[in-house]
């Protein structure tokens, strides 16, 4: 269940700056919600999201209840050289998905 | 039967009245049902340190009236070089008024090229978000911006 959907430009020219768009499918039930019998729904939400370029880090974002649901991220990178963007996101209860996506500099 | 002497009767109704203040500070500081001016201002001070922060750079573009506080899209952006001696480190989101006062930090480098960044949030109650980026020379820059939510997110009851 690949719930993750991922932009990134096929092609750049070196130096460009070129923009990220994920979204990943989750509820990012905010934990203070209750129910109509009275109880609080428990929190689940994803806490942290990284983007790696080839092994390193260039983007990371923590997130919080206040976050929509299905989160939405765009940011921007410098395509310095092709290769592999790696995307994963982890959450409350033991959530984690990972997504990838590869980029050719010319 | 032993009573014991008046001046001993008063410590202990002294330190009575003290345990029972002690007692009741727990009370007054259970978290509220939403973030208050105070919680936003401790929140920014857990990012800031107590440094100054001043107004400008940072550009923060939400609609000025929000019709679902379920998904608000929001962007902030810092007019500042993204040049490995001098870039922005981080930028941090925060509001005023929903249960917890952070929205998002998000981390960013040189490697950037930009310092934008776009997603979707949510939001209890018309009120403040500000926006405060952190420079790699340590200083920092904010924007606030006033929402008008008429239908509010997050705390709603689950039918």
């Amino acid at each position: 269940m690949a719930s993750a959907l991922v932009n990134v430009p096929a092609k750049a020219r070196r130096g460009d700056i070129i923009e990220i768009k994920t979204l990943m499918s989750h509820v990012m039930e905010t934990g203070y919600r209750h129910m109509a019998s009275g109880e609080l729904v428990p929190r689940d939400i994803i806490t942290s999201f990284t983007c790696r370029f080839n092994g390193s880090e260039i983007f990371r974002a923590d997130l919080f209840p206040a976050i929509a649901a299905n989160p939405f991220i765009t940011f921007f990178t410098t395509a310095t050289a092709s290769g592999k963007f790696e995307f994963e996101w982890i959450g409350d209860q033991g959530f984690s998905e990972t997504a990838s996506a590869s980029i050719t500099v010319e | 039967m032993q009573q014991p002497p008046n001046s001993s009767r008063r410590q202990f109704l002294g330190l009575a009245g003290g345990a029972a203040v002690l007692g009741a500070v727990p009370v007054v500081t259970v978290r509220p049902a939403e973030a208050t001016p105070a919680m936003l201002a401790s929140a920014i001070q857990s990012v800031t340190g107590g440094a100054a922060v001043r107004t400008g750079k940072v550009k923060l573009d939400i609609p000025p009236l929000v019709e679902n506080g379920n998904t608000v899209p929001m962007t902030v952006s810092v007019n500042h070089p993204m040049a490995p001696e001098d870039h922005v480190r981080s930028i941090h989101i925060f509001n005023e008024k929903n249960p917890q006062a952070n929205i998002a930090n998000f981390h960013l480098g040189p490697h950037n090229g930009r310092a934008q960044v776009s997603t979707r949030i949510r939001l209890a109650d018309s009120q403040k978000i500000v926006a405060i980026a952190r420079l790699s020379d340590g200083s920092f820059w904010s924007a606030s911006v006033d929402v008008v939510v008429t239908l509010a997110a997050c705390t709603e009851d689950v039918i």
